[in-house]
């Protein structure tokens, strides 16, 4: 099954083929060359700016036929209806993806549970839990943030830390940073080395940490041959995390480039305690989301990081209004449709708070100068959810966006149709546009090795 | 066959199974040997090493990555859990603060067994006094001659690049406690006395012996009990054992256990809308935990009486702000604990008719029968409830034109859907004796203007209220047997499957004869040849193979009604 696409054939659409059949070495110069060639992606200093790939996740879905307006092919201009109204102030920051499938060959829909799992790893589960290959996100990181502090930064607004969708497996999930007072202090403390202050010099004591760490880490790799092969693969991967602390007390030593964009952003403060108790209320929610963004978001322009992942609210949606006795997930299921208006009144209300969060948290990237444009331009972000209609648990049509610029390597402002090809499309072209060297990506009826060109600058 | 068909021949299977086995004598089965396993220290056990190691005035924020729930227990999840980047970093972090404390000026006179020469440079000699025994109590064995020398040789660096030696001490302890010697129980083995397999070393018999009863790293006694080999008998062990359940910090061991059976981990992210209940707090909702495992170390430790009564005894303990839930009074309402016992008038008796079990098993705002109805069958009865149905319309359940007023009309409205009725009928006639109690717990005697039936039946055993339930509870087979399987998974990391259904049926049937005390278990475990069984990783992966590898995860969220 193909999608809908526009015939319209130009120099870059050679390209794009290219990138979209087997010609895997052609991707990356492709890329390089786009980067390269786009004077509004270089810095300051001259040098190129980084491409940053982000994902923002928030729980069910949304209203059909009250949030995006459908369309018969793919064409510029979305259609924004009452529930995502906010978002029409980014329509030209943002590209929208409806009508692709999720087929999951048979296997279970855990609900709420295998969408997500499918739309980020390629991949269905096989049983509730599994998370059966890492997240896009994880593959781009391995790839692309290769000399940063963090290899990715994980925060949650719904305040439950192990809701972190990003994995490199079911027993490899981090958890996600929940205050913002602990993630500033991962942040902008001690540790961090202000790109734009004139005097830096490097600690010896980090030079003596580094070292023992170092030597600590081979003495530990004797030790993985004392273990069977399963944990053997355990301890890989326990490698591969002090790896990221060790490159943390490398880049303590170096004196970072000028960065214009990074401005080191005001300490947050404790919640009143009476808050603590009222983390998941929608309001807090919305609050703490912001914070959050501005944090993660000036990690970005600092450098910190170049893979960032959001989460509004969990897969669950376990978020609340004050006095209601259920949270939205619950409510997507026992509300009853308001006759006059078509839809649950509460749970329109909750889908349209994450709309409204997510066209915030582009307000954060692009309200942040960066070369001669804004740090959303020089970022891809891939949002969505785990259902379409959480009503009925519908997983085809799970809305998807793709936004920001991407460095120039991405157009805006489509609407994408699918026409029921996998959602896996999505995550492929994002892999791809990231330059990450695959032929395909996923397993069974959700692998594909097609991107969508159309969006392709 | 229905599911509740279903569960009942489960049940009848195995107590004819422990039937079969009365006759046959109390000898301990053989088990087949699994590999020699790494788990991964939750974060209470973190926890407890360093308090147990420093003292407890040290500042210890454990936030490591969160286990999966496998086979209903964290402890099983934590055989598999691997380390991520930010899991790492955490640790690090960790380490880096608590050493730092170990070695600050405060603490060092009592942390630190020796005083340097010179504070500014590095002293050699007192590093390796203070490596050699706190590196022997973090890795859980004596350091190799290596392993020293690089703590050594790490804190001589540091001191002499910071003209400091405690800033040595610091680096090197913080390093210690990042590697995978000491984040992982790791199943040390050495070759069996014939050669021809592999058995466990007297350090790791005395690390699962640690962690199963104390939740923590062995004690220095303990260590010293394993270098002198007294754990290669099976007296030794016994006499040990029995040494270490006399001690009070068996109560840490067992109340870990019970966290993790009962998933007392939910009430970490619980939270209740402050204006349906008022009275309801964090303060509250943590001395509501704390209550249920006050209530059962009380009962199955310190009086040492039938595991089933758990579930119908009157005796608990209260605080003020407790009290004030449960509408009674409390001499200290100042939040201290103080022992207390229902009356016949409360209508409440055994940990199902705590604030704690129907806060957790209810929605922010409302009662949840199904909820609590499958929390028992899942975590109390080692039943699987199955998740509904994707297409699922719960709209009668809610719809403002019925006549529906109670949980229990509702219900029957919503489960008249074919799809759903199987689900329900295993878990709702359990919850809903338990619906004179509201989403937080407090006692109700209607709902919405209207008189609330709380009776029910657990697999044919009616009852008229919650009392009746707890009862039903404590006489239904599953209960002992529940928690001799999840006992066993917890000490081991390693579900009970097929190749253990002998052992463990061997088990049920001395738990009976022990008249269910839960400490006889434990013992029963802590001293039996299965415990400490390991076999060399390639054939046991095989084995393993064949039966199906890990467990099912039990991270659905999916709530119903």
């Amino acid at each position: 099954m193909s999608i809908l696409i526009s015939k319209k054939m130009e120099r870059r659409a050679a390209l794009r083929g290219m990138l979209g059949g087997t010609a895997v070495s052609v991707a990356l110069p492709f890329l390089d060359c786009v980067l390269d060639t786009n004077g509004t992606a270089l810095a300051a200093t001259g040098q190129a700016l980084p491409v940053r790939f982000g994902t923002w996740y928030w729980g069910m879905g949304h209203t059909p036929n009250h949030s995006i307006g459908e369309k018969r092919r793919t064409e510029k201009g979305i259609d924004f209806l009452a529930e995502t109204a906010a978002l029409k102030r980014h329509e030209q920051n943002l590209n929208f993806f409806g009508t692709f499938g999720m087929p999951l060959d048979g296997r279970s829909n855990y609900t709420h549970f295998s969408g997500w799992v499918a739309n980020r790893t390629g991949s269905a589960p096989a049983r509730g839990g599994e998370i059966p290959a890492p997240t896009l996100d994880l593959l781009i990181a391995d790839h692309i943030a290769t000399n940063t502090r963090f290899k990715t930064l994980d925060v949650s607004a719904a305040g439950i830390a192990r809701e972190n969708y990003s994995a490199r497996n079911t027993d490899n999930r981090g958890a996600a940073e929940i205050s913002p007072v602990a993630l500033y202090a991962r942040l902008f403390g001690p540790e961090f080395v202000d790109p734009n202050k004139a005097d830096f010099k490097p600690d010896p004591k980090v030079m003596v940490e580094k070292s023992v760490l170092s030597a600590l880490m081979e003495d530990s790799k004797a030790y993985i041959k004392t273990v069977g092969a399963a944990d053997k693969a355990r301890l890989d991967e326990y490698f591969t995390s002090i790896r990221q602390v060790e490159g943390q007390l490398a880049l303590q030593l170096e004196k970072p480039e000028p960065n214009d964009a990074c401005k080191v952003p005001v300490a947050p403060q404790d919640p009143p305690p009476d808050r603590l108790a009222r983390v998941r209320e929608m309001p807090n929610v919305v609050d703490t989301h912001k914070v959050l963004g501005k944090l993660l978001a000036m990690a970005v322009a600092c450098d910190q990081t170049r893979v960032f992942n959001m989460v509004f609210t969990d897969n669950f949606a376990n978020v609340r209004r004050s006095g209601e006795t259920y949270t939205h997930h619950l409510l997507t299921h026992t509300e009853v449709i308001d006759p006059k208006a078509g839809y649950q009144p509460l749970t329109f209300w909750f889908n349209q708070q994450a709309s409204n969060g997510w066209a915030d948290y582009l307000d954060i990237f692009a309200g942040v100068k960066e070369g001669a444009g804004t740090l959303l331009d020089n970022c891809l972000i891939f949002a969505s959810s785990e259902t379409n209609y959480a009503k009925m648990h519908t997983i085809d049509g799970v809305p998807t966006w793709l936004a920001g610029k991407a460095g120039g390597r991405v157009k805006t402002g489509m609407h994408v149709v699918g026409g029921g090809d996998p959602i896996t499309r999505v995550g492929f072209t994002a892999l791809k546009v990231m330059g990450v060297p695959i032929e395909k990506w996923g397993t069974r009826s959700l692998q594909t090795g097609k991107v969508i060109s159309d969006i392709l600058a | 066959m229905s599911l509740l068909r279903t569960l009942r021949v489960t049940v009848n299977a195995s107590a004819l199974a422990m039937l079969a086995l009365t006759g046959c004598g109390p000898t301990e089965p053989k088990v087949a040997s699994a590999p020699p396993d790494m788990r991964r220290l939750t974060d209470e056990q973190y926890h407890n090493i360093v308090t147990d190691l420093f003292g407890p005035d040290l500042e210890v924020a454990v936030r490591s990555d969160p286990l999966t729930r496998t086979d209903g227990l964290l402890a099983v999840g934590a055989r598999t859990a691997q380390i991520s980047p930010s899991g790492f970093e955490h640790y690090y972090a960790m380490g880096k603060a608590i050493a730092a404390q170990v070695a600050s000026p405060a603490h060092r006179a009592d942390l630190i067994p020796c005083t340097p020469k010179s504070e500014t440079a590095a002293d050699d000699a007192c590093a390796t006094q203070f490596f050699t025994h706190t590196g022997r109590l973090l890795y859980r064995r004596p350091l190799t001659d290596s392993e020293l020398k690089a703590m050594v040789s790490a804190a001589h660096e540091m001191a002499e690049a910071s003209k400091d030696f405690y800033r040595g001490i610091s680096l090197g302890l913080g390093d210690m406690m990042v590697t995978p010697k000491f984040l992982f129980i790791v199943d040390e083995t050495q070759p069996s006395k014939d050669g021809k397999d592999i058995e466990l070393t007297p350090y790791a018999k005395a690390s699962r012996l640690s962690f199963l009863l104390w939740n923590t790293t062995p004690s220095d006694e303990l260590l010293d009990v394993a270098a002198k080999g007294e754990f290669n008998t099976s007296s030794g062990i016994e006499k040990h054992v029995e040494r270490m359940m006399a001690s009070p910090r068996l109560h840490t061991g067992v109340r870990a256990f019970f966290a993790d059976f009962f998933a007392l981990d939910k009430f970490e992210t619980l939270e209740k809308d402050s204006i349906i209940y008022k009275a309801y707090t964090t303060v509250v909702g943590k001395d509501a935990e704390e209550q249920i495992l006050r209530t059962v170390a009380d009962h199955v430790l310190t009086r040492n009486l039938d595991y089933r009564d758990i579930f119908t005894t009157k005796r608990t303990f209260m605080t003020g702000g407790l009290a004030r839930l449960y509408h009674v009074r409390v001499e200290r309402p100042d939040g201290a604990w103080v022992p207390y016992e229902f009356s016949d008038e409360d209508g409440r008796a055994g940990i199902l008719t705590q604030v704690g079990f129907n806060a957790m098993a209810s929605h922010p705002g409302r009662s949840s029968p199904t909820l609590r109805g499958k929390a028992i069958r899942e975590a109390m009865l080692c039943q699987h409830v199955p998740d509904p149905p994707g297409d699922v319309d719960f709209t009668s359940f809610e719809d403002p034109n019925s006549p529906n007023k109670t949980a229990r009309q509702r219900l029957a409205a919503h489960a008249v859907q074919p799809a759903c009725a199987g689900c329900h009928k295993i878990t709702d006639p359990i919850g809903l004796a338990l619906e004179n109690f509201d989403g937080v717990g407090q006692a109700r005697m209607s709902e919405n203007g209207e008189k609330i039936d709380a009776t029910g039946d657990l697999d044919g055993i009616a009852y008229s209220d919650a009392l009746g339930l707890g009862k039903a509870m404590r006489n239904h087979p599953a209960t002992p047997t529940c928690v001799v399987r999840r006992l066993w998974a917890y000490a081991t990391g390693r579900p009970a499957d097929n190749s253990t259904t002998a052992y463990i049926n061997y088990l049920d049937q001395r738990f009976a004869k022990d008249g269910y005390r839960l400490p006889e278990l434990l013992k029963q475990i802590a001293t039996s040849d299965a415990f400490y069984a390991v076999a060399k990783p390639a054939a046991a992966t095989a084995m393993l193979q064949t039966e199906g590898g890990r467990g099912s995860s039990t991270t659905s969220q999916e709530a119903v009604r």
